[in-house]
């Protein structure tokens, strides 16, 4: 065995050590550790960003957190603060005639009025900060590109122009032919990267559960379904309202099925990246708090490897679930733009 | 009476209406993946060459089934926690 291979193995079996020590250290907080609200905890949003507890002096835990910026809109009057200033929900807030209290990451105003909360919390943080990563990345290949049009590619240009070609040559090309695919590869590219970087930000250690949240999954669900049927032609809508060789009183009832169709199939997009994310994640914390329940070493190694496991697939998850997205996207696109063939001939109609 | 001894062991219907739903669903979702999971590898073994293309359907149906079966999750999951 290599000696760099032998670190290697020696550091993955001391980080399974690690967890279930962590979880001995807490033993002696006497109360009983409740897994259902860490794991909402962990996957839902919050209006700071939640790093780690430590110990105070006396024993009580603090957490440790960036405190990220609330902003609310309140009949007309626009509150801007930290949210350090709620003091992790103890303390109320007071701007103007408005008393702002937070419970459980919801903003109520004490005397009823409407609060619309505009914070930045941690999902658009996350969101900013894939969406910085990304301009950086392909900025940067898009670089090397121009400089030196026709070098061979090395290094990050290498590596992401394996996967925009994938994504041309085998997304794209196939489901929306050639004439046209150049006006949406823009739109499938992007959809590919920025789904794949935030599942894999949301796997990194105090990661935000960003393509989890199912406001980001129907936002990319609905932008997929105004593409679609902006670019859909005559030929797409005629099959829709009037399903050709189908008997009369058959294209009745198709009709209103056609036409839930139109919204089921993006909604299908945003259910199954939602599910397919935060299914991922709540495995991998329900495996943790094994470890905190048992509190013993014989659980913990066995539970520690089984994440590992579970945080491999997860990785292999979060780029398939982008790849499919997008894969279904070209694919309804695709059907949108069909030209229809010379004769249409379309008696075996699906 | 195995209701009434579920419903003790559950807690509340809505519960265990969750947990059976989920479960069954779950069920559906194996059954499917394995099913095209076997047809897939059959596919590979009769013909290797075609192995990289029948890989790639076999993970996209996988997906799709996949998809189908988190609905039913989500659904459960909702029920579970009213």
């Amino acid at each position: 065995m290599k000696t760099m291979r032998y670190n290697y193995f020696i550091i993955s079996i001391l980080a399974l050590f690690l967890v279930t020590s962590s979880a001995k250290a807490s033993e002696d907080s006497g109360e009983k550790f409740d897994a259902t609200s860490m794991i909402i905890h962990h996957i839902k949003d919050a209006h700071d960003w939640h790093l780690f507890d430590t110990k105070n002096a006396d024993g009580t835990t603090h957490a440790v957190s960036i405190s990220l910026p609330i902003i609310l809109l309140t009949e007309g009057n626009l509150d801007v603060f930290l949210s350090s200033e709620f003091h992790h929900g103890q303390h109320e807030v007071v701007k103007g005639d408005r008393i702002y209290k937070i419970e459980h990451e919801h903003i109520l105003e004490t005397s009823g009025k409407k609060v619309l909360d505009f914070s930045i919390t941690k999902n658009v943080t996350s969101m900013f900060l894939s969406a910085i990563l990304l301009l950086v990345i392909f900025a940067s290949v898009a670089s090397a590109y121009k400089r030196q049009p026709n070098a061979a590619p090395s290094g990050f240009q290498n590596f992401f122009e394996t996967l925009i070609v994938f994504i041309r040559d085998d997304v794209a090309i196939p489901n929306l032919g050639e004439k046209n695919y150049k006006k949406y590869l823009p739109y499938l590219l992007t959809l590919f990267f920025f789904i794949w970087f935030n599942n894999l930000l949301g796997l990194l250690p105090t990661g935000a559960n960003m393509s989890g949240n199912i406001a980001f999954t129907m936002t990319l669900a609905v932008v997929t379904l105004i593409v679609t049927n902006v670019s859909g032609n005559g030929h797409y809508w005629s099959h829709i309202f009037w399903t050709p060789g189908v008997p009369l009183p058959l294209r009745i009832i198709i009709l209103p099925l056609e036409v839930i169709g139109i919204f089921t199939k993006p909604f299908a997009l945003m259910i199954r990246l939602f599910a397919n994310i935060t299914a991922g994640h709540i495995i991998i914390l329900s495996l943790a708090s094994f470890i905190f329940i048992f509190k013993s070493f014989a659980v913990g190694i066995p539970v520690s490897a089984f994440m590992f496991v579970m945080t491999c697939l997860e990785l292999f998850v979060a780029i398939l679930q982008a790849y499919i997205f997008t894969l279904l996207t070209a694919l309804f696109i695709g059907l949108a733009t069909e030209e229809p063939e010379h004769g249409h001939g379309h008696e075996a109609h699906h | 009476m195995l209701a009434n001894l579920l419903l003790e062991i559950g807690g509340s219907v809505s519960a265990l209406g969750g947990g059976i739903g989920a479960g069954l669903a779950v069920m559906g979702a194996g059954m499917g993946i394995g099913k095209i999971g076997g047809s897939a590898m059959e596919a590979m073994a009769r013909q290797p060459e075609m192995a990289g293309k029948v890989q790639t359907g076999m993970i996209i149906a996988a997906a799709l089934v996949e998809g189908a079966a988190l609905f039913a999750i989500a659904v459960a999951f909702l029920v579970a926690s009213n």
